[in-house]
């Protein structure tokens, strides 16, 4: 009983205390950089696209909102179409940390209301930024031992040339 | 006065009173959720109009524009009948309340407080016949709950009261008042006053006591089926009920219209604002307890609490009297 | 039955298993690499080790490796031992030293042994910080991809590659850290099995080229489970599909047929399905000549009319057809107007092939079983490019004898290098007849190169051997009697011997003196296995429907019927032009097809049925097994199974027998009812109504994903999806993800394991028949009673002629059969048309190698460049790459250099 009356104190003693909503437009309030909004696709350092067209995102997303096709350029893979139907995302981040690339990355974004359901499906031009995102120094090529264009076998970060297949020395 | 001038006159009185009544009800929904805003940290709603008064407005647009829809499956007369018994009993006992000898719409019935509680019980059967024609699970269960619910605090709201009769020695709640003129009965009635309000909560289903729709298990509990205006009488039903069990606390409790300097309808209107503002602090502050607890609460704890207050109340009076 | 005890589990092992195969069996989770189940052990790897102790009062043990072990009666091991989980932890370690960290571009992630193997064993960090080896990869043709930094030299590519299937251009180089598993230069891999290496590789050194270029990961395709569309074995697939698009084909285990492997042309032969040349929607000729397309209901109205127009109809069926559409259009025209869509020839080859199987006389020997005989006689067949997968089950067939040596040495079967080294070079014998030389002459105990004559002489001499009552062969040049004694003589010394031949062999005297030989080893009491091979998925199954007589093409053409209904049969294929135009004067012509093709140019109405990848339907193999496939696409469009066009068009023009034709269960039903021999066709597969706890059997995996994205550019509604009422697959992940039974299965996965190699969670046993037995039921079964009748009709001895030459057809992998030839992986693969001689005859007609020779044949004259093959017999020329002109050979043609005329 004590404890109900208790309780209606604490309450009561809210009316002297500042409201922690604000009011929103009028006032913008801080969304920190790693704040789960709108979704992006980032480059790499060099400027080329991050996204290796892997399918790890899709395959984390709970809501299964996206889509892609592999393409490949020479070893490069890249998406042909990459699509997010925001109409359907949950913004859990869950894309972000399967990325093995850090290319898909959430922004401090959540402006993106629609009178259309058909505006928030977003395609590969819609998504594709051109800077790096949060991880300005990554570049998948540069640590996989895949051969791009520009980027040889042997030429990656902590690879030695590649072997003579030939030769019988140790 | 003549008898034409005395008919319009009531009439006025009547037209006036339940105007003020709507008014203040339809406001109540606004003055809520800005409450509950201001005890949760938040501004509430402030859009429509000024400090978003005028959300009563869109709210009352907006039920009134809805399909008015009765479910295939429920049973259409009891359907429509149950809201406005609902809006017609709480207004119906608005009828005895004295704001002041003055104002009030019939204040001077010599069985008022018995009006009083005759309508509140009528009550009852609106959630019960909600419940009922619904023709649905959960209103069924929402329906049977109230029921169960009104019934038994029903029983130590009446009891409660008893004390205060005691000390009047009448049923008019004028009378009632005018015996506060130098002692409010808070004072001796402390117990009664409690429980008269802890059972005026119940009687509305506000929160804490709002099992009949308790949303977490029953969906809306009585009203699941009900859109539009009719669910809006059961609304405003709810928040006369508010002001009346207010108002009726301030009559037998709080001294009614007596108070210094300021004129005493004002006085009035702050002790029932207070009231209502605690209403909604509760709500604010409370969760809502299991069902049987709830129940053993009424039975096993108010209900001897009443007795003992009547028992005492009476003791006391016939030792004042034999000495 | 041996106990043994693993972490205090008693568990039991078959005789003959392995420690690894025990353990698998069991459902225990131990990693290995090297071992495979159809290859054994090698002990490469070291990662499938385990702890072993001598007794109970042993608690230190010993590390062995698993697949190396053999299990004695109460052994005693443990997996979870701390120390021997830290070794093979370690061992991983090692492994992924080199990995080259691209999991995220390499078509096996998702469906990786490696990855599996590593989670398995808990390898999460790297703790390596110096410098990975590398190596530069190769071109290996259109089918596979080679990225050599991922292979952690297991060495199951090679071991397949050559040991099992007999390729001599993949290998390994180099030596230590550096080995290189690869050709010796750049270059196409030669075997028609190279496809397997995908599958075989445990990481994503050999990866499906095609399959890259539309790639999907293995979670996001629906499966179903199919069968192999292009020839006559019915090796079990499945089928994946992703956004409407046949995306790959990979192999279904099934013991009787297929095993673990599949040749290239049935893996990447599946181009045709997502071709632009597919007929997606009906269309009419109009008075204009020009095709319009039309509406479902307009188009079965405009059938409808069309039958009940026509005075006579013929319907035309189709060997890669199933059996459901053929029997509905049987049905459509009735029996008396049904033709098989095959030529006369052929046709004649398929009844011969059909009654003998179905005599009963001698047991059908399933791929299985032809992989366990101890001695082949192949006459007349060059299985190696008609029917890779069954050349395949024979060349294991000369093991059988160094296994028998080996064993009697008491090395266990599994023990592969032992076998193989104790085995030498002893071989079971093989003895091949043909034309031209074969990719099985390597493992050949014997071989003739002799006109298809002389072969079918060949073997009425040894059937007459074998069994004095079978008819003699008069005038048999010695030497072929020589070699028909060793051949009858080594035949009657096997356990199990198996005789082979085809319709590829053009000779029906070939086929019979097949038959004979195996009748006469039965009658010996040997236990005979007869391999019979058909050219198309359903040669088998559409003969054995026919009435027995003289039906095909030609008689259907020749009949002059008012309608003609040809049900996915090209017969602009094998009707030159004008002979068809000529023969279809004055009729109309109605076309079930699922691709454009010379028949559909000239038809009044093409209807598009659907091809094996949108349809279901039953299939019968050349082993008389009848398999059904399902559809992995199931959002098709207007295409649609034919026998639903043909049962709407039958109910629009008022039959009455096409009242129940609504669901395919209803379907082989009537089969079984009106064809005897297909009394047992409903048992092939569940029923549409089969449910597992009340659910449809998924057909996407469970992380299926892109659900809500996939559709959502050009429809942001997500309809409900297809519900199909002929088989009890749901559409979507929704539904059982448990092992469904054998001939349900849509995919290969289990928990912890998502690879192929996932296979020894669905099998009774390993090695064994999937759990719930072998899919299909086979329908010619051997009966007793069935007395022996010898084939009387012995042929003259070829006789080469001065101005004429013998053509015989040499068949190819790719290019030969008609719907893998519209992939462009195979066609990539596809050589040129040419004729060969033999040297002696190209000089007497003075050519050289190169040299266009024209070629007239059945009357049309063709040219083609002449190729020397040595080996040939005088007078005999072999013709190849010239499919459409099958149906006219074998035949005597006259052939002629041209002048210098460039092709």
């Amino acid at each position: 009983m004590l404890s109900v009356l208790v309780t209606l104190w604490g309450t009561f003693l809210h009316l002297f205390q500042r409201n922690v909503t604000v009011a929103y437009p009028e006032e913008m309030p801080y969304l920190a950089p790693r704040y789960r909004g709108r979704i992006v696709l980032t480059r790499d350092p060099d400027g080329e696209e991050r996204c290796v067209s892997c399918y790890l995102c899709a395959v984390a997303c709970p809501v299964d909102c996206i889509s892609l096709q592999k393409a490949e350029i020479e070893g490069r893979w890249y998406p042909e179409f990459f699509r997010i139907n925001f109409s359907r995302c949950i913004f859990c981040g869950f894309c972000e940390e399967a990325c093995p690339t850090y290319a898909i990355q959430l922004t401090p974004d959540f402006e993106m209301s629609e009178y259309d359901r058909r505006n928030l499906v977003y395609e590969k031009e819609d998504l594709l930024i051109s800077g790096t995102g949060k991880y300005p120094d990554y570049n998948f090529y540069r640590v996989s031992g895949a051969a791009i264009p520009g980027k040889d076998k042997g030429e990656a970060e902590r690879e030695r040339k590649p072997i003579d297949t030939r030769s019988l020395l140790p | 006065m003549s008898a034409e001038g005395a008919i319009v006159a009531g009439l006025l009185n009547i037209v006036l009173g339940l105007a003020v009544l709507m008014a203040a009800a339809a406001l109540l929904t606004w003055i809520e959720r800005r409450l509950l805003g201001v005890w949760q940290d938040r501004p509430g709603p402030n859009r429509a109009g000024p400090f978003g008064v005028l959300q009563v407005v869109a709210d009352g647009i907006k039920l009134l524009f809805k399909q008015d829809w009765i479910p295939p499956f429920a049973d259409p007369v009891v359907f429509v009948l149950a809201p406005a018994i609902a809006m017609v009993t709480v207004m119906l006992a608005v009828a005895v309340v004295p704001a002041t000898p003055a104002i009030g719409i019939i204040a001077d019935l010599n069985i008022g407080l018995l009006f009083f509680l005759a309508m509140s019980g009528l009550g009852v059967y609106s959630v019960v016949l909600a419940g009922w024609a619904s023709n649905n699970k959960f209103s069924l269960l929402g329906g049977m709950r109230a029921a169960a619910q009104m019934v038994s605090y029903e029983v130590f709201m009446g009891l409660s009261v008893v004390g205060v009769v005691m000390l009047a020695g009448s049923f008019n709640l004028l009378e009632i008042v005018r015996g506060q003129q130098h002692m409010w009965y808070v004072v001796p009635q402390f117990l009664g006053f409690v429980v008269f309000f802890i059972g005026g909560i119940a009687e509305t289903h506000r929160l804490p006591f709002d099992l009949p729709e308790g949303e977490n298990e029953l969906g809306a509990g009585f009203h699941t089926e009900y859109s539009g205006m009719k669910f809006g009488m059961f609304f405003l039903g709810e928040y006369i009920g508010i002001i009346v069990v207010s108002a009726m606390t301030t009559v037998l409790f709080l001294g009614g219209w007596y108070g210094p300097v300021l004129p005493p309808v004002l006085w009035f209107g702050i002790k029932t604002g207070f009231l209502v503002a605690f209403f909604i602090l509760l709500r604010a502050a409370l969760p809502r307890p299991r069902y049987d607890q709830f129940m053993s609460f009424g039975w096993k704890l108010m209900l001897p609490l009443t007795l003992l207050n009547i028992l005492a109340t009476g003791a006391v009076m016939l030792a004042a009297t034999s000495i | 039955m041996t106990n043994f005890i693993v972490d205090g589990r008693v568990l039991t092992a078959k005789a003959g298993e392995n420690l690894l195969q025990a353990c698998l069996g069991a459902g225990l989770d131990l990693p290995y690499f090297c071992w495979h189940p159809a290859l054994g052990s090698v002990g490469a790897c070291r990662q499938c080790a385990v702890r072993q102790y001598d007794g109970v009062e042993d608690t230190t043990g010993r590390l062995v490796m698993a697949c190396m072990t053999p299990i004695a009666e109460g052994a005693r091991f443990s997996i979870t031992d701390p120390a021997t989980a830290a070794f093979r932890a370690g061992i991983i370690e090692w492994l992924m030293v080199n990995h080259p960290h691209d999991c995220p571009v390499c078509e096996e992630g998702g469906e990786c042994h490696l990855q599996d193997m590593t989670v398995m064993t808990g390898h999460a960090y790297r703790r390596y910080r110096f410098t990975k080896r590398t190596h530069r990869n190769q071109d290996l043709g259109p089918f596979i991809k080679h990225e050599m930094n991922r292979c952690i030299a297991c060495y199951r590519c090679v071991r397949f590659y050559r040991d099992y299937a007999g390729g001599r251009d993949l290998d390994v180089f180099g030596a230590h850290d550096h080995v290189y598993f690869g050709r010796h230069d750049d270059g196409t891999l030669e075997s028609e099995f190279s496809g397997n290496l995908v599958e075989v590789c445990p990481t994503g050194v050999f990866t499906d080229k095609p399959f890259s270029a539309h790639y999907a990961r293995k979670w996001d395709m629906r499966g179903a489970p199919s069968i192999c569309a292009h020839c006559g074995v019915g090796c079990n697939t499945i089928a994946n599909e992703r956004a409407g698009q046949l995306r790959r084909v990979v192999n279904r285990y099934s013991n009787a047929v297929n095993g673990h492997f599949l040749c290239d042309r049935g893996r990447f032969g599946y181009g045709f399905v997502n071709a632009s040349e597919r007929v997606r929607v009906a269309t009419v000729r109009g008075t204009d000549g020009e095709r319009v397309e039309v509406e479902r209901e307009a188009a079965v109205a405009r059938f409808a009319e069309m039958l009940r127009g026509a005075a006579m109809v013929v319907g035309i069926g189709s060997p890669r057809a199933s059996l459901e559409s053929n029997f509905a259009l049987r049905t459509l025209v009735g029996a008396a107007h049904f033709y098989p869509g095959v030529a006369a020839r052929e046709a004649a080859l398929l009844r011969l092939v059909a009654d003998s199987l179905a005599s009963g006389a001698v047991h059908v020997a399933s791929l299985r079983e032809a992989e366990h005989a101890d001695a082949v006689l192949l006459l007349g067949s060059d299985l190696p490019n008609a029917a890779p997968r069954a050349a395949l089950a024979v060349r294991q067939t000369v093991r059988a004898a160094g296994a028998a040596m080996a064993a009697s040495a008491r090395i266990p079967a599994w023990h592969d290098l032992a076998v193989r080294n104790f085995a030498g070079e002893t071989r079971s014998p093989l003895f091949i007849a043909t034309p031209a030389a074969t990719r099985l002459d390597d493992i050949a105990q014997g071989q003739l190169r002799a006109a298809p004559v002389d072969i079918a002489r060949l073997g009425f001499a040894v059937a007459a051997r074998i069994d004095p009552t079978a008819p003699a062969v008069a005038d048999l040049a010695p030497e072929l009697d020589a070699l028909a004694a060793t051949i009858a003589q080594a035949l009657l010394a096997a356990e199990r011997p198996l005789v082979v031949s085809g319709v590829e062999a053009g000779e029906e005297s070939v086929i019979r003196a097949a038959v004979n030989v195996a009748v006469a080893l039965r009658g010996q009491g040997r236990n005979v296995g007869l391999m019979l091979n058909v050219p198309e998925c359903n040669s088998l199954g559409l003969a054995l429907m026919a009435e027995a007589d003289d039906r095909s093409l030609e008689t259907a053409l020749a009949a002059r019927a008012a309608l003609v209904i040809t049900l996915e049969t090209d017969i602009g294929r094998c009707v030159p032009g004008a002979r068809l135009d000529a023969a279809l004067a004055g009729a109309r012509l109605v076309v079930l097809d699922h691709s454009e093709g010379a028949t559909t140019r000239r038809a009044e109405l093409v209807l598009p049925a659907a091809s094996f990848a949108e349809a279901s339907g039953t299939l019968v193999n050349a082993e008389g097994r009848a398999q059904r496939f399902y559809p992995p696409i199931v959002t098709a469009g207007e295409g649609r199974e034919a026998w639903r066009w043909l049962a709407a068009a039958g109910r629009a023009a008022g039959r009455t027998n096409f009242s129940g034709w609504d669901t395919e269960d209803n379907v082989l039903a009537e089969i079984a009812r009106t064809v005897p021999r297909f009394a047992a066709v409903p048992d092939v597969a569940p029923p549409e109504g089969f449910r597992i706890k009340g659910l449809r059997i998924a057909s996407e995996p469970h992380r299926f994903s892109g659900r809500t994205a996939m559709d959502a550019a050009h429809d942001i509604r997500e309809p409900k999806p297809p519900v199909s009422a002929d088989s009890p697959f749901s559409a979507t992940m929704e539904g059982y993800q448990g092992k469904p039974p054998p001939a349900l299965l849509p995919l290969l996965r289990a928990p912890g394991w998502n690879s192929n190699q996932s296979l020894h969670r669905f099998q009774a046993e390993i090695e064994g028949p999937l759990t719930g037995g072998d899919p299909g039921v086979r329908l010619l079964e051997v009966r007793d009673g069935a007395a022996p009748d010898w084939h009387t009709a012995i042929p003259e001895a070829f006789a080469p002629r001065e101005d004429m030459w013998h053509a015989v057809m040499l068949p190819r992998v790719f290019g030969d059969e008609e719907q893998s030839a519209r992939a462009a992986p195979i066609r990539a693969r596809m050589t040129p048309a040419a004729i060969a001689l033999n040297a002696a005859d190209a000089a007497r007609l003075g050519a050289a190698a190169g040299r266009v020779i024209a070629c007239e044949i059945d009357g049309e004259i063709v040219l083609l460049p002449l190729e020397i093959r040595a080996e040939l017999p005088r007078g005999v020329a072999g013709v190849s790459g010239l499919a459409a002109m099958a149906y006219a050979l074998p035949s005597w043609i006259r052939i002629a250099a041209a002048s210098e005329v460039a092709l």
